[in-house]
């Protein structure tokens, strides 16, 4: 009998673990849940198909968002365009080609090190480079190069994270099998390693389509009262309006402000569910 | 006739694991080689040196030549993809690419540049019925080669290295993870394929060594102890070592 009472207090100790641990996970999850409510419940009256289809007017206190959430799109759409083919190029050379030496350790640290750079550093350095020694001026072009030199080193790290999950048996049987390392690459690696890079792509897309301080020097413009309509043109931007109506403009309604918020997390958590969407389906169809 | 000479065969790893120590050995044609001996005696090695995979890892030495057909594979200069498509190989784990059936075996060929349907069919057919494993799999070929059960998975990889139309096939421990029914398949496949083929097979126990045979190499410590006809080394070995690991007192 002596012999199971510490068999029933290890268990007892055990579910009070589990709970405690349960208590922790909902106490990190909370704050998320009571942000998304809040504004969701501030910003809902603001939402209709004037808010998001209109120009605004009378100093930005009515009428939509429309250039704002266009020049978001066309941020985040000219990020992907420079950051993507050669962040992906960069992982492949790192994951497969990059011999293990001091010179390939230093780029490794580099990148590491530019993932923690403040983003307002981005934006200065965007100034300099892009806006006045390139001669873009304040526009899309420079602003998209800006945020990409942010995103890049995310989407290098992940895309070379995902080269890496993939079996080094695949590419012994693919050489053995007469193919070249880069066909190996071509043909195994890189479709196994798709959707670990789109997850890693869209959430750093994400980040820079919700950051501010790239794009206050270098494309993103306070007022515009047409829509952009060429890549040197400046644009508005969500994160950055919603800055400029919430600390610019005295007597902006307070619903419009919330309005801008609910449109930016729907457009960066979208991102987010379709990553995880991606993610969750190629896991369950992958066999190895 | 020699298939494969090998000549004071040096190799070695830059880490120090498995070596090959002045290795001499010829390798004949339409005849089962089986290297035996206990883990780590080098016979992966030898096998990776076969077919250049052994330009993946990282060798730190190597010397000596390995004569096929006259010519030196280990020449830097060599076409190493046609040598490969000359020198199939089938690893121990079933070695699967994550790709359907048909795709798994018409690799070889799309890699080097094949995409014509007609002739894709054919080949895939054809292998996979060398290979006994057509009847079983010809109405799901779109499936993923993962479907299939272990034994027809090492089939799988013996018919994608059919596809090639190798001259030598060689198996790493091709049975180690298999039931006795899926092995022996294997095994008699294997034996009807060395009719054409020169076959150089690594197995897993002594038992298997002593079944397939025509001619066998026992490996220790990266030497290269004893080798001669199958009914000679199974029979009377004239190494005090080689006799000690058929008799099971070490190994």
């Amino acid at each position: 009998m002596q012999k199971r009472i510490p068999f029933i207090t290890s268990r007892r100790t055990q579910q009070f673990g589990y709970i405690l641990l349960g208590l922790a996970t909902f106490i990190v999850v909370l704050p998320i849940i009571i942000l998304i409510i809040f504004v969701a419940a501030a910003g809902l009256p603001a939402i209709s198909w004037e808010f998001l289809t209109a120009m605004p007017n009378d100093g930005m206190r009515a009428g939509g968002i429309l250039p704002a959430i266009l020049g978001t799109f066309y941020l985040t759409l000219g990020t992907a365009l420079f950051a993507v083919p050669p962040g992906i190029a960069a992982a492949i050379y790192l994951a497969e080609y990059a011999p293990d030496n001091v010179w390939t350790r230093s780029i490794r640290i580099a990148m590491t090190n530019l993932a923690g750079i403040p983003s307002v550093v981005y934006g200065l350095f965007g100034l300099g480079l892009f806006v006045i020694f390139l001669k873009f001026g304040t526009s899309i072009l420079a602003a998209s190069l800006t945020l990409a030199i942010m995103t890049l080193p995310v989407i290098i790290s992940t895309a070379e994270q995902a080269f890496r999950a993939v079996p080094i048996q695949f590419r012994t049987v693919s050489i053995s099998l007469g193919a070249t390392r880069w066909q190996t690459i071509w043909r195994v690696v890189l479709p196994e390693s798709l959707p670990g890079i789109i997850t890693g792509v869209i959430l750093g897309l994400e980040r820079a389509a919700g950051e501010t301080a790239p794009i206050l020097f270098t494309g993103a413009t306070f007022f515009l009262p047409r829509l952009p309509n060429s890549p040197m043109d400046p644009t508005m931007a969500l994160p950055y309006h919603l800055f400029v109506i919430s600390t610019q403009v005295p007597g902006m309604p307070i619903h419009i402000q919330y309005g801008t918020v609910l449109v930016l997390l729907v457009f960066v958590l979208g991102m987010n569910l379709i990553a995880a969407v991606i993610r969750s389906r190629a896991r369950a169809r992958r066999k190895w | 006739m020699d298939k494969i000479v090998i000549e004071n065969l040096n190799v070695q790893y830059a880490d120090g694991t498995e070596s090959l120590k002045n290795i001499n050995l010829n390798v004949q044609a339409k005849q089962v080689t089986v290297l035996f001996g206990p883990a780590g005696g080098g016979k992966s090695t030898l096998l990776r040196t076969l077919n250049r995979l052994n330009d993946l890892a990282n060798v730190h030495i190597q010397s000596g030549h390995v004569w096929m057909d006259d010519i030196d594979i280990l020449d830097p200069d060599l076409n190493v993809i046609a040598l490969r498509r000359k020198v199939g190989m089938v690893f121990s784990r079933p070695a699967l690419l994550p790709l359907s059936i048909y795709e798994n075996v018409a690799y070889g060929l799309r890699v080097a540049g094949e995409n014509r349907r007609f002739n894709l069919n054919r080949v895939v057919e054809q292998s996979l019925r060398q290979a006994v494993l057509w009847d079983e799999v010809y109405d799901r070929l779109n499936d993923s080669a993962f479907d299939l059960s272990g034994g027809q998975q090492q089939r799988l990889c013996i018919a994608r290295t059919l596809a090639l139309e190798p001259e030598v096939i060689m198996l790493d421990e091709p049975t180690s993870a298999l039931d006795p029914i899926s092995t022996a398949k294997i095994e008699s496949t294997m034996r009807e394929l060395a009719a054409n083929l020169t076959i150089i097979w690594a197995p897993h126990n002594t038992q298997q060594a002593a079944r397939m045979a025509d001619q066998a190499a026992f490996f220790m410590q990266g030497e290269l102890i004893e080798t001669g006809p199958a009914e000679q080394l199974f029979v009377l070995p004239q190494d005090k070592r080689t006799e000690d690991y058929i008799k099971g007192r070490f190994g």
